[in-house]
């Protein structure tokens, strides 16, 4: 006891506490950020748990209401649309198609272009990558007419194909994978042909194996990417039962410019919710190959 | 295990370097052969031609009795252990070793067998199921030489395989590597820039120098008979000392501004000669003789087991190397050049004329 009372009769001159503004303003900037970012997430989560009158009335809802069970169930099941027959859960599907089969599409894609151009003595394949490249500066959004005139030519309106086809046809993931190829060793190279291994032994003992964590990251970013699709989509497929998810909250906010009811926000939002958590759910589990895969290679 | 075969291979990159003028030499069946040489010398690209990772631009080259100048790498039944291992990455110690097997179709349990019998005989069982990243170096090394062993190719490549690892583990790994070489009898094509290394393992060594072969012979002939000044500098701890000198053709030498030194020599050259003695040949004179070669001591170099004397002879740079018990005289020193270690090279040629 004695030298508790010591101690605290004697404070130490150093810890008086300043206050850092420096890290108070940081802080403050990034609580902002984060409440920016998170605040309207919040709000459409609160508010999927009303009614549609409520919300119609009063704005978007802040607490908990009671017909959360009632929303995300019709949004998932009931059958919407003008046609009647789409729900939530065609449209889950429909995104995971598009998401899944845009991210594989490119990954492959993208790996066999850069397999070529890195491995290969073609006369030409300088040039080659860097038109590849310069289609970098051509998103779908630049070409939308020509290639839904293309698109639309080949009879692909309305299927799965024409919905992600167009979409792959970008640089990114040639352009990743030959940086990343470009950085294997050579000698792995030559140990492999010693090995007695061809290039499509090499490809598939030798390099998919050493890309899978590149391979990982970008499955993800693509897979985003394509969930997230909203103008092709919407200018390629008018049958009902292609909608994503994306496109299908829009549907029922529009049933509002028809004037003859109210539209059912609180579905809407609970679609919303529905359509964010599968690309966070996957960020969130795959975070760790996330960030290897950007970061580190394992040669 | 094959005999190999080299005539006048030669090689030019698309850029135009020639690499290698045209060289030839035989390796004889389960024979070292050592190629040394400074770096940039045409060492990999040579051993790159046998191996089939490089065209040969002109010549033919013959394993066993297959001319393999167009044969794919795969086919010409070599293995070959690289600088930096090279491993898969990806691939278990095991995986590793039975990759080459089995691309080659070889029924599992015979490429079990294999590996199983290298990984015993490079102590590397205990590892078997470890990826390249969880081994040292010179494990990964030994994986590297596994993977070479279990093909049981007709000739093994080496391409400055110790090079990556500590001064100890080299010493080690060329001892090893030697006697396993040995013990499998297999011919084999060793790289390196290191004099010493090819010094103790080769059966034969070949100095390369610009891409052109200096000498080929047993490390004794390198050694004693150096066939060019090149070869006498490059081979050697510390180097040989070379003085400018000329030759009479009569078996006495005068080093330029210095005294006269006896050579035996069967030559009939005259004229402007470079005079080489190694360090380790000289022995320090007790007393002054008639036709003295005084040397002036700079420096001295503590080895432990020897001491190395820096200095000048008739005013160029010397270097001897006198036994720890020798007592080294203040002021000038006297020294001994027995007739016998004195090497001649022609100043323009620099080829060896004793
Ligand atoms: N792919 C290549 N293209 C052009 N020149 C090359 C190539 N590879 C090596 N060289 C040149 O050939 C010479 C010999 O190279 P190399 O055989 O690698 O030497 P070493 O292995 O003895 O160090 C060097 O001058 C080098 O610059
Ligand atoms: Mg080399």
């Amino acid at each position: 006891m004695a030298d508790i009372a010591e101690t605290i009769a004697t404070p130490k001159p150093a810890p008086t506490p300043k206050i850092k503004w420096e890290a108070v303003t940081d802080h403050a900037i990034l609580i902002a950020g984060a409440l920016f970012m998170l605040l309207p997430v919040l709000a459409t989560f609160t508010t999927s748990s009303h009614d549609p009158v409520t919300i119609h009335r009063e704005g978007l809802q802040l607490a908990i209401g009671d017909q959360m069970g009632t929303n995300f169930d019709k949004a998932l099941f009931e059958k919407g649309g003008f046609t009647d027959n789409v729900n939530g859960i065609t449209m889950l599907m429909n995104s995971f198609i598009l998401g899944i089969g845009f991210a594989v599409g490119k990954i492959v894609i993208g790996m066999m272009a850069a397999y070529a151009i890195v491995y290969f003595r073609l006369r030409f394949a300088t040039f080659a990558f860097w038109i590849i490249f310069t289609t970098l500066l051509l998103p779908l959004e630049v070409r939308i007419l020509p290639s839904y005139e293309v698109i639309q030519s080949m009879g692909l309106t309305n299927t799965y194909t024409g919905l992600i086809l167009p979409l792959i046809a970008s640089a990114t993931a040639t352009f990743f994978f030959r940086q990343f190829f470009r950085s294997v060793p050579e000698e792995l190279v030559e140990a492999a042909r010693i090995d007695g291994a061809g290039p499509v032994k090499f490809f598939i003992d030798i390099l998919i194996p050493l890309s899978r964590t590149m391979i990982a990251a970008l499955f993800i970013i693509m897979f985003v990417f394509g969930w997230n699709q909203y103008l092709w989509p919407t200018l390629i497929t008018t049958d009902e039962n292609l909608f994503t998810l994306v496109r299908g909250i829009r549907q029922i906010i529009q049933v509002y410019s028809d004037g003859n009811s109210i539209p059912e926000y609180g579905q809407a939002m609970a679609l919303a919710i529905i359509a964010m958590l599968p690309p966070v759910l996957i960020v969130v589990f795959f975070q760790n190959w996330f960030v290897k895969g950007l970061t580190e290679s394992d040669k | 295990m094959a005999r190999v075969s080299l005539e006048n291979i030669r090689k030019v990159y698309p850029n135009g370097a020639e690499a290698v003028h045209p060289s030839s030499f035989d390796i004889e069946q389960g024979e070292l052969i050592v190629l040394v040489g400074p770096s940039g010398c045409g060492k990999s690209t040579l051993l790159r031609m046998v191996a089939g990772l490089e065209t040969i631009t002109e010549g033919t080259l013959t394993i066993g009795d297959r001319v393999v100048n167009d044969v794919d790498p795969a086919d010409r039944d070599i293995a070959m252990v690289f600088q930096n291992y090279a491993l898969y990455p990806h691939m278990t110690v095991y995986k590793n070793m039975a990759y080459g097997l089995k691309n080659r179709g070889l029924p599992k349990t015979e490429i079990d067998a294999k590996v199983r019998e290298a990984a015993e005989m490079l102590s590397l069982t205990e590892y078997i199921d470890r990826r390249p990243s969880q081994l040292s170096g010179g494990q990964r090394q030994r994986v590297a030489m596994g993977r070479a062993i279990v093909r049981s190719p007709e000739l093994f490549l080496f391409d400055e395989p110790l090079s990556n690892l500590d001064a100890k583990l080299r010493n080690q790994m060329r001892i090893e590597i030697r006697a396993l070489q040995r013990r499998i009898g297999v011919t084999a094509m060793y790289v390196t820039h290191d004099q010493i290394e090819a010094m103790t393992m080769a059966d034969r060594i070949i100095v390369l120098n610009a891409g052109r072969i200096e000498q080929i012979g047993t490390p004794s002939d390198i050694y004693n008979q150096p066939a060019s000044t090149f070869v006498a500098s490059f081979m050697g701890a510390p180097p040989m000392n070379l003085l400018p000198a000329s030759y009479n053709g009569n078996g006495v030498a005068t080093i330029a501004g210095g005294s006269e030194v006896k050579v035996s020599t069967s030559g009939s050259y005259q004229g402007g000669v470079q005079l080489g003695v190694r360090p380790e040949n000289v022995s320090l004179s007790p007393t002054d003789r008639a036709n003295p070669l005084t040397f002036e001591l700079d420096l001295i170099e503590e080895l432990g087991a020897s001491r190395l004397l820096h200095g000048r002879l008739a005013g160029h740079s010397f270097v001897v190397n006198a036994p720890n018990d020798a007592d080294i005289p203040d002021g000038s020193i006297f020294l001994d050049i027995p007739q016998e270690a004195v090497h001649l090279f022609a100043t323009d040629t620099g080829k060896r004329i004793n």
